[in-house]
């Protein structure tokens, strides 16, 4: 496969401030090439909710938007760490260990994950102290 | 139910109005929390047509309905966004009212005048 559009992203440490913008852009991109609402909707969800992930969990990190010739959009998001100790846990919905700052922006509902899970079409997850990294894919066809 | 008939039994003033399109719409649903999470996970349908009322008053709200494309936000107990929000809003195509009634309030008022919850 080779991709059609391509995206690179930084998510800043601690920039709660910027919260979201990427999520944003990568909407704006794909509702600029004709992705339709209800796929939309769910590569919007499924980013803003990793994305926040990122901030609120991890160091930042970087995500990337991929669109294969083959009509499918990857997304992969892939933090510094400091990891998930037990991704089995972190993805039972309500399972959560957000700090206070987190639950002020209204997050810590535990129900990020799953709902990730949930909204896309293939779901990859894998974590060591080193760092997570999760793989996404949309089928828009 | 128009917009400005749940604004009018919400006593609800306007903060920005940034989707005027969307005025003459009719609402049929309303989703009420203060988790973003939440309405990320259960506003999955018909967001030309559903409401979001919260008490949370921060830019992720506004990101949340921006993602799930929905144009009306009530923040209720009085919360009244800053200007920074306004300028998000204005970004995004979002209508935004204050209500001095609480959460709780809030959603008996519009549930009684008929309104349901979203569709599960
Ligand atoms: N990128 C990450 N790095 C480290 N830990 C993470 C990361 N993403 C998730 N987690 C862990 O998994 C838990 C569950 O994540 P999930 O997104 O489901 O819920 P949450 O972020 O706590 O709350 P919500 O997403 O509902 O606002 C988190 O509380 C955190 O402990
Ligand atoms: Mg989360």
């Amino acid at each position: 496969m080779s991709s059609i559009l391509r995206k690179d992203y930084v998510v800043v440490r601690d920039d709660y401030a910027g919260a979201g913008r990427v999520s944003s852009d990568v909407k704006a991109t794909l509702s600029s090439i004709g992705i339709p609402s209800p796929i939309l909707r769910r590569i919007a969800v499924a980013c803003y909710e990793s994305e926040i992930n990122m901030l609120i969990h991890a160091y930042g990190g970087d995500i990337t938007l991929e669109i294969g010739d083959d009509g499918v959009i990857h997304m992969t998001f892939s933090d510094p760490g400091p990891g998930i100790p037990d991704i089995e846990k972190a993805m039972t919905p309500g399972w959560s260990t957000a700090s206070d700052k987190a639950r002020e922006m209204g997050f810590g509902a535990g129900m990020g994950l799953p709902n990730i899970k949930r909204v896309s079409d293939e779901f990859d997850i894998t974590s060591s102290p080193e760092g997570t990294t999760i793989q996404l894919s949309f089928r828009v066809t | 139910m128009l917009t400005s008939r749940i604004v009018e039994l919400l006593g609800a003033q306007p903060v920005f109005i940034g989707n005027e399109a969307s005025l003459g719409t009719e609402i049929t649903a309303v989703f009420a929390t203060d988790l973003m999470s939440d309405a990320l996970a259960m506003i999955q349908d018909s967001p030309e047509t559903t409401l979001l009322l919260t008490g949370l008053c921060n830019p992720q709200v506004l990101r949340t309905a921006d993602m799930l494309d929905l144009h009306t936000i009530v923040f209720v107990r009085g919360k009244n966004p800053v200007n920074n929000l306004t300028e998000l809003a204005d970004e995004m195509n979002l209508n935004l009212y204050s209500t001095c009634l609480t959460m709780y309030e809030a959603c008996g008022v519009l549930y009684s005048a008929g309104i349901q919850g979203i569709e599960r």
